[in-house]
C-alpha cells in the first residue's frame, strides 16, 4: 500500500495555498504511518483550527476537527478511552502554542501515548498573517507592523521540559530526516513531540522578504543547525548564532507513559 | 429487589451515571460539584472505566468528546465557572452530534460568586450559553432520588438524541442527604449505530443520525465547521448551513412534547405555582399547609426543551406563580406561552425560598 491510499480522493482540491509546506508534512507523517503498517480502522488524526489543522480532513481514517487549540485534550479523550487506537495530532504553532498551551505542557506532562505533528509557520496563516508566539523577533506580521518585539517559543524545549518522552524538530525542506523522526515518534510509547518549521509564502514569506517559495527553504534549510553539531560547538566554547535553529532529535527517554495500548 | 440509601445528592448522581454505564470521566475540581468527580475517581476505575482530571473544564470537555467517540458513554460534571469555560465545546458537541452528559452543580454567581451557595442562575446560559443557534436538554432534579433518576435519564436522552444533556442540579440538592430507592437495574437507550453505507451525517426520519463510532473502519470525518451530510465541510453554502442548524434545532425542538416529564396537581386551580429544581421543595410544603386552598403546581423536570403544553392543563389559572433562585429566567420562558400574568418570585443570595414568602406573593395577587 502507497501512503497516497490514505488520502480521501474526494475532498480534492485541498485549500492549501500554492508553495505552502504543510503537504509536505502531510505526505511525512502519511509516508511513516504507512511504514509501521498502522490499518485505517485503527488510526484516529485529531486536530485543532488553523491551516495545519485542515489535514486530518484530507485523511481516510476517522478523523476529529475540533475547537481552537483543544486538540491534545480531545486527543487525550480518544486514546484514554480505546488505547488501542493510534492516535496522531497535526497541528500549528498558534493553535499550539498560544490558546492551546496549557493543554500542550499538560498533555506533555501527562506523557499520553499520542503522535504530534506541529506545523510551525511561525504565523496565524488562515486569519491572514497575524504574530503567533513563534513569529521570530523583528519579523512582520499584520499585528506585529513594526517588527514582532516578543521573543518567540522555542516549542521543543518546552515540550522537554514538561516531560515529553520524544521530541525532534526538523523543516519542511528535511523530508527524509522528517519521515523518519515522525516514524520514531509513532514507535515511541508515551508522548511524541514533532516539530516542522515549514514555509508559509502567503502570510509570512511575503511580509519577510521571502519573494520566492524556494528562497524560504533554503533560508530553513542553511539556518537550521544539527543537535550533534550545536552540541560540538558548545563543548567548544562556541558562540550559537541568534538566527540558526536547533534540529535533530532532541529529547528520547522511556518516562511511565498514559494510555499505552496493551500488546 | 431495591435496596435503600441514604445518600449526597452528588453521590446519587455519580451512582446513577455508573448505573446508566458511565465509563469515562473528565472533569476538574469545583465546589458544590466536586464530590462527584470524587466519587467516580474511586469507582470507575475498578469497573474498567476510566476518570481522568483535566487542567481545566475546557479540556474536561473535550476529553469526554472525544471518548464519546469512540463509543464510551461519558459524563463530567462542574459548576457556574466551569460551565461557562465548557461553552466552548457544548458548542462543538452539539454541532457534531456528540453525545454526552453535562452535570452542573449550579452555586451563585456571575463569576466566582458564592461557592457553597444554592442558585439556579445558569438556566439561560444552559440553553443559549454557546454561540450560534442549537437546541440542547436541561434536566433539573428536586430530591436525591431524582439526582439518580435524571442522571440514567440524561444518558439515555443523549444517546437517544445524540446531543449534550445537562443535568441542572443545585447546590441544594447537591448536597442534601435523603433516603434513596436504588433499582436493581436501570433502562437503557443506545445509540442508534450508522448503517454502513450510508452517510454519516444523513439524518433519518426522526431527524438524527446513525453513530459512526471511531474505530469500526467507517473513516468518518467529524468537524466542527458546517458539513454537508459526508461530514465534510462545507462552510460557504447557505442551504447546508441552514438545513444542518434546523435539522440540530428541529431533532430537539419537535420532540419537546415525547421528552416532556412533569408533574401537575389542581390542574383547576387558579391559583398556581410553577417550579423546578430546590424551589419545587418550597412549594411542596405550601401545597402541603393549604390543602383547602385554590392553589395549583406544576413541577418540572426537563426545563429544555420547555415544556409548553403543560400549561396548556391549568384552564382555570389567574396567574402563575414561578419561585427561582435567580432574577426569573424561566418566568420569561413561561411568560412566552400564557396570557394571563407570571409573577416572578425571584431569590437571590444562596437560600431557598420561605412558604412565608410564596404564600405572601399568593395574597399580594389574589
Amino acid at each position: 500500500m502507497s501512503f497516497e491510499d490514505w488520502y480521501r480522493q474526494d475532498r480534492l482540491p485541498h485549500i492549501y495555498c500554492a508553495g505552502c509546506g504543510n503537504g509536505t508534512v502531510i505526505n511525512c507523517t502519511l509516508a511513516a504511518i504507512d511504514q509501521m503498517g498502522w490499518k485505517k480502522e485503527e488510526t484516529v488524526f485529531v486536530s485543532g483550527i488553523g491551516c495545519s489543522s485542515r489535514a486530518p480532513g484530507y485523511i481516510l481514517t476517522d478523523s476529529l476537527h475540533t475547537t481552537h487549540g483543544r486538540a491534545l485534550a480531545f486527543a487525550t479523550g480518544v486514546k484514554l478511552a480505546n488505547p488501542d487506537l493510534n492516535v496522531v495530532v497535526f497541528t500549528g504553532d498558534g493553535d499550539l502554542a498560544a490558546i492551546g498551551g496549557n493543554h500542550f505542557i499538560h498533555a506533555c506532562r501527562r506523557n499520553i501515548d499520542l503522535t504530534v505533528v506541529c506545523m510551525n509557520n511561525q504565523i496565524y496563516g488562515m486569519t491572514g498573517g497575524q504574530g503567533s508566539p513563534t513569529t521570530p523577533l523583528g519579523c512582520l506580521s499584520s499585528t506585529t507592523p513594526y517588527g514582532c518585539a516578543e521573543m518567540p517559543f522555542d516549542l521543543c524545549e518546552l515540550a522537554t521540559a514538561a516531560g515529553a518522552n520524544y521530541v525532534s524538530r526538523w523543516t519542511s525542506y528535511h523530508v527524509k530526516e522528517l519521515e523518519k523522526a515522525v516514524k520514531v515518534g509513532l514507535e515511541t510509547p508515551g508522548f511524541s513531540f514533532i516539530e516542522a518549521l515549514v514555509q508559509c509564502p502567503t502570510a509570512f514569506g511575503r511580509r519577510n522578504k521571502f519573494r520566492q517559495v524556494a528562497d524560504h527553504v533554503e533560508y530553513l534549510r542553511s539556518h537550521s543547525l544539527m543537535s550533534v553539531k550545536r552540541d560540538r560547538m558548545l563543548e567548544k566554547g562556541e558562540k550559537i548564532p541568534e538566527d540558526m535553529f536547533v534540529v535533530g532529535e532532541l529529547t528520547r527517554r522511556n518516562r511511565p507513559a498514559l494510555g499505552v495500548k496493551k500488546s | 429487589m431495591t435496596r435503600t440509601e441514604f445518600w449526597q445528592g452528588n453521590t446519587a448522581c455519580a451512582e446513577g451515571a455508573l448505573a446508566a454505564g458511565c465509563n469515562f470521566f473528565g472533569g476538574y475540581p469545583i465546589t458544590p460539584s466536586t464530590e462527584i468527580a470524587e466519587h467516580m475517581a474511586t469507582k470507575l476505575p475498578k469497573k474498567g472505566g476510566v476518570f481522568i482530571q483535566m487542567e481545566d473544564e475546557i479540556a474536561s470537555m473535550a476529553s469526554i468528546i472525544g471518548a464519546s467517540w469512540t463509543g464510551a458513554r461519558v459524563m463530567t460534571a462542574t459548576s457556574g465557572p466551569g460551565f461557562s469555560l465548557m461553552m466552548e465545546n457544548i458548542g462543538f458537541a452539539a454541532m457534531t452530534e456528540t453525545p454526552c452528559v453535562v452535570v452542573n452543580v449550579q452555586r451563585g454567581g456571575p463569576s466566582t460568586g458564592q461557592p457553597t451557595m444554592s442558585a439556579q442562575g445558569d438556566m439561560m446560559q444552559a440553553r443559549f450559553g454557546s454561540h450560534g443557534d442549537y437546541a440542547i436538554i436541561a434536566l433539573c432534579p428536586a430530591n436525591v432520588q431524582e439526582m439518580y433518576e435524571l442522571t440514567v435519564k440524561a444518558f439515555n436522552l443523549a444517546d437517544q438524541y445524540r446531543v449534550p444533556v445537562f443535568l441542572m442540579a443545585d447546590e441544594t440538592i447537591g448536597h442534601m442527604r435523603e433516603k434513596i430507592l436504588i433499582p436493581d437495574k436501570v433502562g437503557r437507550v443506545n445509540r442508534k449505530p450508522l448503517v454502513p453505507g450510508t452517510l454519516p451525517f444523513k439524518a433519518d426520519a426522526d431527524l438524527i443520525p446513525g453513530f459512526p463510532q471511531f474505530g469500526t473502519g467507517q473513516h468518518v470525518h467529524v468537524t466542527g465547521l458546517t458539513h454537508d451530510e459526508r461530514g465534510y465541510p462545507c462552510a460557504t453554502n447557505p442551504k447546508v448551513h441552514a438545513s444542518l442548524v434546523q435539522r440540530l434545532v428541529d431533532k430537539i425542538e419537535n420532540a419537546r412534547d415525547e421528552m416532556a416529564d412533569y408533574d401537575i396537581i389542581n390542574q383547576e386551580a387558579s391559583q398556581v405555582f410553577i417550579a423546578y429544581g430546590a424551589p419545587v421543595r418550597t412549594v411542596q410544603q405550601v401545597m402541603h399547609d393549604n390543602k383547602d386552598k385554590d392553589i395549583g403546581s406544576l413541577r418540572i423536570r426537563t426545563v429544555w426543551p420547555f415544556p409548553e403544553k403543560a400549561l396548556a392543563a391549568f384552564r382555570n389559572a389567574r396567574h402563575f406563580f414561578v419561585p427561582e433562585m435567580n432574577l426569573g429566567q424561566i418566568a420569561r420562558e413561561i411568560e412566552r406561552h400564557v396570557r394571563v400574568p407570571v409573577i416572578s418570585i425571584p431569590r437571590l443570595g444562596g437560600e431557598l425560598h420561605t412558604p412565608a414568602e410564596l404564600i405572601a406573593a399568593l395574597e399580594a395577587h389574589p
